[in-house]
């Protein structure tokens, strides 16, 4: 070809010294190993902290949800369940922890789809990297947002009269066993995320799928009143054996079988969940 | 026919179904190493699908790509190592700032933290970003959005490129900005397979192109090739009254001896002008003052996509409205 007048006349580099640099960048040698699945993971958790930096609004479900759901039902139930607020607090506290830090779990399959929108994930999956990395990345970062409810949720409590006799480290592992739960269920909403048509929808779908986890539980009340159909599903529900854990752990009172319960209903979680989430990452048009 | 190992990309008979409608219907292509190839086709055409086949980001129905000799499927990790893509469906986080993008890219290169840095910022130079590497990229203007979308893309200077309708929606300066860019990263050696919209584009930066529509290559070769198929000019005529149409429509097609599109606009004509119809096309004017009809713009010029796609397929261009099959729009830009 030799009549397009783009390359035959004087190579542009020789005419626009604004273009040097960019030969300076190309010319690289470096070829550097690529970084393990733990690295890439960690990345990308880097990625969500930034996120996080850049745009601090998205912490506001993370800290006003556990405010405005301890208030309003320690003081919406507390007088009739237990006599006094104060006294329902101990009970409630536990169970407001996992549903504040569950309900916002959802926000996982809404960011993963904001991103696939946004072109954002096509750029990572061109890259020659271990393929779950995004997404576990985002998982871990959401841990961050987890943490931030749970101190929160905790904090008030203390504030309002909640004394856990299980101490700090009952305490702590309660919060430990809680983010490996929500971790595990997470991988739910990166499906959602993955499927969906629109950031919306995941919204909608998710909070379907969280509304029968978290109130039909033992959350709020002891199953016992309540019909045979609905104490079979809380019986089955892995949310009321979390919150069962959970209150143990806080309360210094936990048997290794209600822990293990739950570190096994999260092996499986993600067991299931996450190689669908991959399959369907791997094959998305 | 160039043999096998200087070929950069090899695709054979590519097929791509999104539900009932063929979106990749049969493509061959091959792109010898250090050329640039372009993809030319309207919204729709199946531009998008194909690249991100060959990108290893979608699995062909059917057929089979090789990159620098790596099968897209068998060793699709082999060939993320080696080939950089940049469009619509490739972008970067606007959340982040120009230097965070491009140092996290580096690092799941595998750059050591501070070689990551140091990379981001001679990127962030040679893309004339360096004092904007601080701010969030939703801040840019289009043209730096596009050129950071660039800079990510060649974080490991990637042998084959892959550049989805780089200058869309951009405007003149940035566009040459743009094509600046990837002369000089051929002229480095690169592999460069990109699409367009735009026959100016392709002529401007691709040794050869293949005109897609519906999903099928209809036209292969070089610019001087395509456009002697097509004629090599068009002439755009704007009137200052519409209703004098019909009779600038009959004189030039009688001048021209040539088809004349009638655009959506009422005031506006166009029609191809063959190689030797340079002579004709300047009787053009007098043609029409004789019949007193009064002439608001005269152009001769390069022949539009439409016009290389009414001469291909004796039909304009229509774009496909269906978003699920690709919506090659100009959100990208925003």
């Amino acid at each position: 070809m030799t009549t397009s007048p783009a390359r035959t006349g004087v190579t542009p580099a020789r005419t626009d010294p604004g273009l040097n640099p960019l030969r300076a960048a190309l010319a690289l040698d470096e070829r550097p190993s690529r970084p393990g699945s733990l690295g890439a993971a960690l990345t990308f958790g880097w990625r969500a902290l930034l996120k996080i930096k850049h745009v601090p609004e998205q912490l506001f479900d993370a800290t006003l949800t556990p405010v405005i759901f301890t208030l309003m039902f320690t003081y919406l139930f507390g007088g009739a369940l237990a006599g006094d607020p104060r006294s329902y607090l101990q009970y409630l506290l536990p169970g407001i922890l996992v549903q504040s830090v569950l309900i916002i779990t959802v926000y996982t399959g809404f960011t993963l789809n904001t991103d696939i929108s946004k072109g954002v994930f096509d750029r990572f999956r061109s890259l020659p990297i271990w393929r779950p990395a995004p997404i576990v990345g985002a998982l871990l970062g959401d841990t961050v947002r987890y943490s931030v409810a749970s101190v929160m949720t905790i904090g008030l409590g203390l504030i309002l009269g909640f004394r856990p006799d299980g101490g700090v480290v009952g305490v702590v592992l309660a919060v430990l066993l809680l983010l490996v739960f929500s971790f595990s269920l997470s991988w739910i909403f990166t499906i959602l995320g993955l499927v969906m048509r629109s950031p919306n929808a995941v919204m909608g779908v998710s909070m379907m799928v969280l509304m029968p986890l978290t109130f039909a539980s033992n959350v709020f009340v002891d199953p016992s009143t309540m019909p045979g159909w609905l104490q079979s599903w809380v019986g089955v529900n892995p949310v009321s054996h979390l919150v069962t854990a959970t209150r143990g752990l806080m309360a210094g009172t936990a048997s290794t079988s209600e822990v293990v319960w739950v570190l096994v209903a999260s092996a499986v979680l993600t067991a299931v969940l996450a190689p669908i989430t991959m399959r369907i990452y791997r094959n998305r048009n | 026919m160039p043999n096998q190992q200087e070929l950069a990309i090899e695709a054979r008979g590519l097929v791509k179904h999104f539900k009932e409608t063929r979106a990749v219907d049969g493509v061959d292509i091959e792109v010898p190493e250090g050329t640039v190839y372009g993809l030319l086709g309207p919204n729709g055409a199946g531009k998008t699908t194909a690249v991100r086949m060959l990108a290893t980001l979608l699995r062909p129905d059917a057929g089979s790509a090789r990159v620098l000799g790596h099968d897209v499927i068998r060793e699709a990790d082999t060939v993320r190592g080696l080939v950089g893509l940049t469009g619509q469906y490739a972008s970067v986080d606007e959340d982040l700032t120009g230097t965070e993008n491009l140092v996290m890219l580096a690092r799941l290169y595998g750059f050591s933290r501070a070689a990551s840095y140091a990379r981001a910022r001679s990127l962030l130079e040679a893309f004339d970003l360096g004092d904007a590497g601080g701010r969030q990229v939703k801040t840019y203007s289009g043209g730096m959005r596009r050129r950071i979308d660039l800079a990510a893309s060649i974080v490991i200077s990637p042998r084959v490129l892959f550049l989805d309708e780089p200058t869309t929606g951009l405007d003149p300066r940035s566009r040459n900005q743009v094509w600046d860019i990837v002369r000089v990263l051929v002229d480095d050696g690169a592999t460069v397979l990109l699409t367009t919209q735009y026959l100016e584009e392709a002529d401007q930066l691709a040794d050869r192109m293949s005109v897609i529509d519906h999903g099928k290559v209809i036209a292969e070769g070089t610019s001087v090739e395509l456009k002697a198929s097509v004629g090599s000019g068009a002439v755009h005529v704007r009137l200052a009254d519409s209703t004098d149409r019909p009779a600038a429509e009959r004189i030039i097609a009688q001048t021209l001896d040539a088809p004349v599109t009638l655009a959506s606009d009422p005031y506006a004509l166009s029609a191809r002008v063959a190689d030797d119809g340079t002579e004709r096309a300047s009787r053009l004017l007098p043609a029409l003052h004789e019949a007193r009809i009064m002439v608001a713009e005269f152009s001769l010029g390069q022949p539009s996509l439409d016009e290389v796609f009414l001469a291909l397929t004796g039909r304009p261009t229509e774009p496909e409205t269906s978003d699920d099959v690709e919506t090659e729009t100009n959100e990208a830009v925003a």
